[in-house]
C-alpha cells in the first residue's frame, strides 16, 4: 500500500513540476544531431510511428523522448527499439524529441527526465515501436510483392521474401507509414535478445570525442547575442533601482535589463556582458533572508521537529508503545545539510523570439515546462513555443528547474534577436536549487535476542514538491520516500513527516530522498547493530529474510569486499539501498591516520532487473559512487547572511581523479523487470564511509559532510 | 584585429585584447568544442594546447597568445584518429561529455611530452580536470590504452622508416 502512495505522490508532484505544457507536435530537427543528413532522403522514406523515421536510403532516425544528460538514454533507448526492428545500433541517428503528447511518461506525469525510469518506461514502449514498425515495413513488402507476409523475414533492415526478393526497410519506408498499427505483435522473449542485455558502445560518444557534441551552451544562430543574468546576492532579494548608463555605453552591450530574476545584461558577445557587469549597479532589497544563515536553518528544523507536529506516512503495529517496552533503545538524530548539483555545463538558456512564437534551446529535464516556462515569459501561448533539447552537460535534478529560461526570453523579446543567456559558475553555485537539509529522528527498540522490533523514523524538512504544488500538505513528499519503502521487516514502524520552510528554493538532486533517508537509516542500523552485539550484514540479513533479491546483493558484496576479513589499518563499513526498483549494497574501505580519513576501495553490488545495457549500467554505478564521494567527504552550502559563500569549485570541493578510490562493482544478472540505475549507487556512499569510520575511531557521525567532522 | 594560429590555421578576431582565449574560440571564432566550466582554472574544461604545452584557455587574454600555436579539440585529428580520442571511444569514456574535450586535451598533452606515464604521473597530470560524472577509472584506463595505441602506432612509424 505505501508503495503505491508513493508512487501516486510521485506522479502528482512531477506533474506539477511539468506543469500544463503544450501538446503540439511539431516537426523539427535538432541541432547537433542528425546535422549533414540529407533531408530529400528522410522526406521521400516514411515516419513509422512518434519515435521511428526511416528514410528511403535506409536511413534510421529515432525519436528519444529523454533527454541525454550522460545517463546514456541515446543509447538504451534506440537499442530497445532496434532490438524489435532487426537493425544495426552503427545505423541509427538520434534526436531529441519535441513537446509531445507522446513522449509523455506517465510515471512521472509529464514529459520529463528524472527518477531514474526512463528505460521503466521506454522497455514495453519502443520495443513495441520495433516490433510494430518491423511488421508494417514487412507488411508493406509482402503487399508489393503480392505474397504472404509470413514468407517475408527481416534481417539487418532488409526484408527478403519467396524467390530471392528483397527490399530495404527504406524502400517500403513510405508505404508502411501508410498502413494500419498492428494491434498483436509478439514481443522477443528474453532468450532472443541480439542487442539487449549486451555491452554496446555509447552512439553519442563520437561527437563527445572530437568537440562537435552540442550542449546548450554551444548553440549557434544568426545574429545571436549573449547576456549575463545579476541575481540577488541574498536569495530572493528584488531589483529595486539600477545604474546602467556606463554599462551602456561600453563596446558591445545592447541592453540592460530589469526582470524579476535580476538584470539581464545583452552584448554582442560574452565577454563584453561580463565586463559590463562589474560596472552596472544595482540595489537590491534583500527581502526576508538577510539574516538566514545554516545555524538559523538547523535551529528552525529543529524546532519544528519539537512541535511533533509531523503528519504520519506510515504506521505499522504500535511504535510508540513497543519501543517503550523494548529490552534496549536507542536513540539518535542525524542532519543533512543543503547540496549544490554543480553541474559541469553551468546553467544556459537561448531563446529566439520571433513575432508569432519562440524557439527555445536548452538543457532541459522538462520539455512541457521549459514550454510554459517560455511562454509566459514571451506572452505566447505555450503551444507557440517550439522547444529544441540539446546534450545537457550535466542534469542530476538541477535542469527539472526552469529558472535559468525566462532571462534569455525576456531579452530576446526585448531586443530583437535570439540571445543566449549564460550563468557563470559562481552564478550557478550561489543560487541553485539547493538539495533541502533534513533532521531525521530514528529511535529503535531491541528486544532481548537482539532483533530490532520497533522503529520510529521522524524527518523534518523543506518540501521540493510544496513549490510545485503549494497545496501539497500530506506526509506522502519525495523528502520522505526511501524511508517510507524502507525493505527492512520490521514489525513496529512508524514514520512521520514534518514540513519546514526555509525560506529558499530547494529541488530534486540525484537520489533525492534516498541519500539523506538511506544516511540515517543505514547509520541507525550499525548503531543497532552495534547494540545488539551483531554482526552489521548478519543484523541487516535478518530483517531481509523475506526479500531473497536483497539478501542476496547484501551477501554478495560482502563477500566480495572479503567482509570480516581484517587488514592492517584498514576498516570496513557497510550499507544497503532500495529504490527506483533496484537493490544496491556497498561497503567502504578505509584508513584513518591522525584525524584524516582516506577512502581506499568501494565495493558495490548491484541488482537493477533485466539490463539494456551493462557497460552504461557500470559506469552509471561508477558515475553515482563517485557523486555519492563528493558529498559524504565534502558536500555542503553555508549561507550568511542570506548569501551562499561557496562560489566556484575552490570553496565547493568535487572528487578529482587523484581522489578517486579504487572501485569493484559487480553487477547481479536478473530477469526481474528493469530498475532505474542513474541514481542507486548514491546513497549508500555516505553510510558505508561513516560506518567504517566508526569501526575505524569509535565515532558515530551523524551529520555531514564527513570534513566538517573531527575524526581524531 | 589580433592574428592568432588555431589548428594550423592563421586567424583574425576583433575581440579585445583582454577577452581570454576561451571566448574568443567559442563566440568570435565559432569553435565550441572548448568548454566554460569555471572561469578561473579550477576545473579544466577550457584546456586547449599552446605550442603543444596544456593551458587554461578560461584565463588566458588573448594578448598573450598572439603568435602563438593553439590547438583546440577540433584540431587534435581531422578524424577522431588521435591515440587519446581511439582510446576514449575504445573505453566509451564519456557519460555527459561536457569535460571532455578538456579531459582529452590534458591526456594528449600529457602522451606527447610523457608517452609512458605511470599512474602517479597520470593521476598528477588530470587532477586539474574536473568532471562531475564521475568517469574518473575509465579516464585512467584510456590514458594507459593510448599509451599503448601511440606506441604502436609509433612502431609502426619507425619500421616503415
Amino acid at each position: 500500500m505505501s508503495r503505491d502512495l508513493a508512487e501516486l505522490t510521485r506522479r502528482r508532484f512531477l506533474g506539477a513540476a511539468a506543469g500544463a505544457g503544450g501538446t503540439v507536435l511539431l516537426a523539427m530537427t535538432v541541432p547537433g544531431f542528425g546535422a549533414g543528413e540529407k533531408p530529400g532522403a528522410r522526406a521521400a522514406g516514411g515516419r513509422l510511428n512518434a519515435w521511428l523515421t526511416i528514410g528511403a536510403d535506409n536511413s534510421f532516425t529515432v525519436v528519444v523522448d529523454r533527454s541525454e544528460m550522460g545517463q546514456g538514454v541515446y543509447t538504451a533507448l534506440p537499442m530497445l527499439l532496434a532490438e524489435e526492428l532487426e537493425i544495426s545500433l552503427d545505423v541509427i541517428s538520434v534526436v531529441a524529441a519535441p513537446v509531445g503528447d507522446a513522449y509523455i511518461n506517465p510515471a512521472n506525469g509529464g514529459q520529463v527526465t528524472g527518477t531514474s525510469n526512463s528505460v521503466q518506461d521506454a522497455w514495453e514502449k519502443l520495443r513495441l515501436a520495433g516490433a510494430q514498425a518491423r511488421t508494417m515495413l514487412v507488411a508493406a513488402a509482402a503487399e508489393r510483392w503480392r505474397v504472404d507476409p509470413r514468407l517475408c523475414h527481416v534481417s539487418n533492415g532488409s526484408i527478403s521474401g519467396p524467390a530471392g526478393k528483397t527490399v530495404t526497410y527504406g524502400g517500403v519506408a513510405a508505404a508502411a507509414a501508410k498502413l494500419p498499427v498492428p494491434k498483436d505483435v509478439k514481443l522477443k522473449p528474453k532468450a532472443g535478445f541480439q542487442i539487449i542485455g549486451k555491452p554496446r558502445l555509447r552512439i553519442d560518444s563520437p561527437k563527445k570525442v572530437d568537440g562537435s557534441a552540442e550542449f546548450g551552451i554551444d548553440v549557434k544562430l544568426p545574429g545571436l547575442m549573449y547576456a549575463t543574468l545579476v541575481q540577488s546576492p541574498v536569495l530572493g532579494g528584488k531589483v529595486t533601482a539600477v545604474d546602467a548608463a556606463a554599462a551602456e555605453a561600453m563596446p558591445g552591450v545592447r541592453r540592460v535589463l530589469v526582470t524579476d530574476g535580476g538584470v539581464v545584461i545583452v552584448a554582442e558577445h560574452f565577454w563584453q556582458a561580463l565586463t559590463a557587469r562589474s560596472v552596472v549597479k544595482i540595489t537590491w532589497d534583500p527581502g526576508s533572508n538577510a539574516d538566514l544563515d545554516n545555524a538559523g536553518i538547523r535551529a528552525m528544523l529543529e524546532k519544528a521537529a519539537n512541535s511533533r507536529q509531523g503528519l504520519s506516512a506510515r504506521a505499522d503495529g504500535d511504535a510508540a508503545n513497543v519501543l517503550k517496552s523494548a529490552k534496549r533503545s536507542l536513540h539518535s538524530v542525524y542532519e543533512l545539510p543543503l547540496l549544490a548539483h554543480a553541474p559541469m555545463e553551468p546553467m544556459n538558456c537561448t531563446a529566439d523570439v520571433k513575432r508569432d512564437g519562440c524557439d527555445l534551446y536548452v538543457g532541459t529535464q522538462v520539455q512541457q515546462a521549459a514550454q510554459l516556462a517560455a511562454a509566459t515569459a514571451a506572452g505566447l501561448d505555450p503551444g507557440k513555443v517550439r522547444v529544441f533539447t540539446t546534450l545537457l552537460g550535466g542534469g542530476f535534478g538541477r535542469r527539472l528547474d526552469v529558472d535559468f529560461i525566462p532571462a534569455a526570453v525576456i531579452a530576446s523579446k526585448a531586443v530583437g534577436a535570439p540571445v543566449k543567456v549564460i550563468w557563470t559558475r559562481e552564478d550557478d553555485m550561489m543560487h541553485g536549487t539547493f538539495r533541502p537539509p533534513a533532521r531525521e529522528e530514528i529511535s529503535g527498540g531491541l528486544d532481548a535476542e537482539g532483533r530490532l522490533i520497533a522503529w520510529s523514523l521522524d524527518i523534518t524538512s523543506p518540501s521540493i514538491t510544496a513549490r510545485a504544488s503549494p497545496s501539497v500538505t500530506d506526509p506522502f513528499d519525495s523528502v520522505v520516500e526511501a524511508a517510507l519503502n524502507c525493505p527492512y521487516a520490521v514489525p513496529n514502524f512508524s514514520l512521520t513527516y514534518t514540513r519546514r520552510e526555509i525560506g529558499i528554493d530547494v529541488g530534486y538532486m540525484r537520489s533525492v530522498s534516498h541519500a539523506p533517508n538511506c544516511f540515517a537509516i543505514e547509520s541507525f542500523m550499525d548503531e543497532l547493530a552495534v547494540a545488539a552485539g551483531k554482526d552489521p550484514v548478519e543484523f541487516r540479513l535478518g530483517m531481509l529474510a523475506a526479500k531473497p533479491r536483497h539478501a542476496h546483493v547484501l551477501r554478495t558484496a560482502a563477500e566480495r569486499a572479503g567482509w570480516g576479513l581484517r587488514k592492517p589499518g584498514r576498516h570496513q563499513g557497510v550499507a544497503f539501498m532500495e529504490g527506483y526498483s533496484t537493490q544496491v549494497a556497498q561497503v567502504a574501505e578505509i584508513s584513518v591516520v591522525a584525524g584524516e580519513i582516506k577512502v581506499h576501495k568501494i565495493t558495490c553490488v548491484v541488482d537493477c532487473g533485466q539490463m539494456v545495457n551493462p557497460r552504461i549500467v557500470e559506469s552509471q554505478i561508477e558515475s553515482g559512487i563517485v557523486f555519492g564521494l563528493t558529498a559524504a567527504l565534502w558536500g555542503e552550502v553555508t549561507l550568511v547572511g542570506g548569501r551562499v559563500r561557496q562560489t566556484n569549485f575552490n570553496s565547493y570541493r568535487l572528487l578529482r581523479g587523484n581522489e578517486m578510490p579504487e572501485l569493484s562493482v559487480h553487477l547481479v544478472e536478473s530477469d526481474a523487470a528493469p530498475g532505474g540505475i542513474g541514481e542507486a549507487a548514491v546513497p549508500p556512499v555516505a553510510p558505508a564511509i561513516c560506518n567504517a569510520i566508526f569501526a575505524a575511531t569509535g565515532k558515530r557521525l551523524r551529520s555531514l559532510p564527513i570534513a566538517r567532522q573531527k575524526l581524531a | 584585429m589580433t592574428k592568432l594560429k588555431v589548428n594550423n590555421r592563421l586567424m583574425e578576431t576583433d575581440a579585445a585584447p583582454d577577452t581570454p582565449l576561451l571566448w574568443v574560440l567559442r563566440d568570435h571564432l565559432g569553435m565550441t568544442g572548448t568548454k566554460f566550466g569555471c572561469g578561473i582554472a579550477l576545473c579544466g574544461a577550457c584546456t586547449v594546447h599552446l605550442d603543444g604545452v596544456a593551458v587554461r584557455s578560461c584565463v588566458l587574454p588573448l594578448h598573450a597568445v598572439e603568435g602563438g600555436a593553439i590547438t583546440t579539440i577540433e584540431g587534435l585529428s581531422p578524424d577522431r584518429g588521435h591515440a587519446v580520442q581511439k582510446a576514449w571511444l575504445e573505453i566509451d569514456v564519456p557519460q555527459c561529455g561536457y569535460c571532455q574535450s578538456g579531459q582529452i586535451m590534458s591526456a594528449a598533452a600529457l602522451l606527447h611530452r610523457n608517452p609512458n606515464p605511470s599512474d602517479a604521473q597520470i593521476d598528477a597530470a588530470m587532477s586539474g580536470n574536473l568532471c562531475r560524472c564521475g568517469t574518473y577509472p575509465r579516464i585512467r584506463k584510456a590514458i594507459r590504452r593510448a599509451a599503448e595505441l601511440q606506441g604502436a602506432d609509433g612502431a609502426a612509424d619507425g619500421a616503415r622508416k
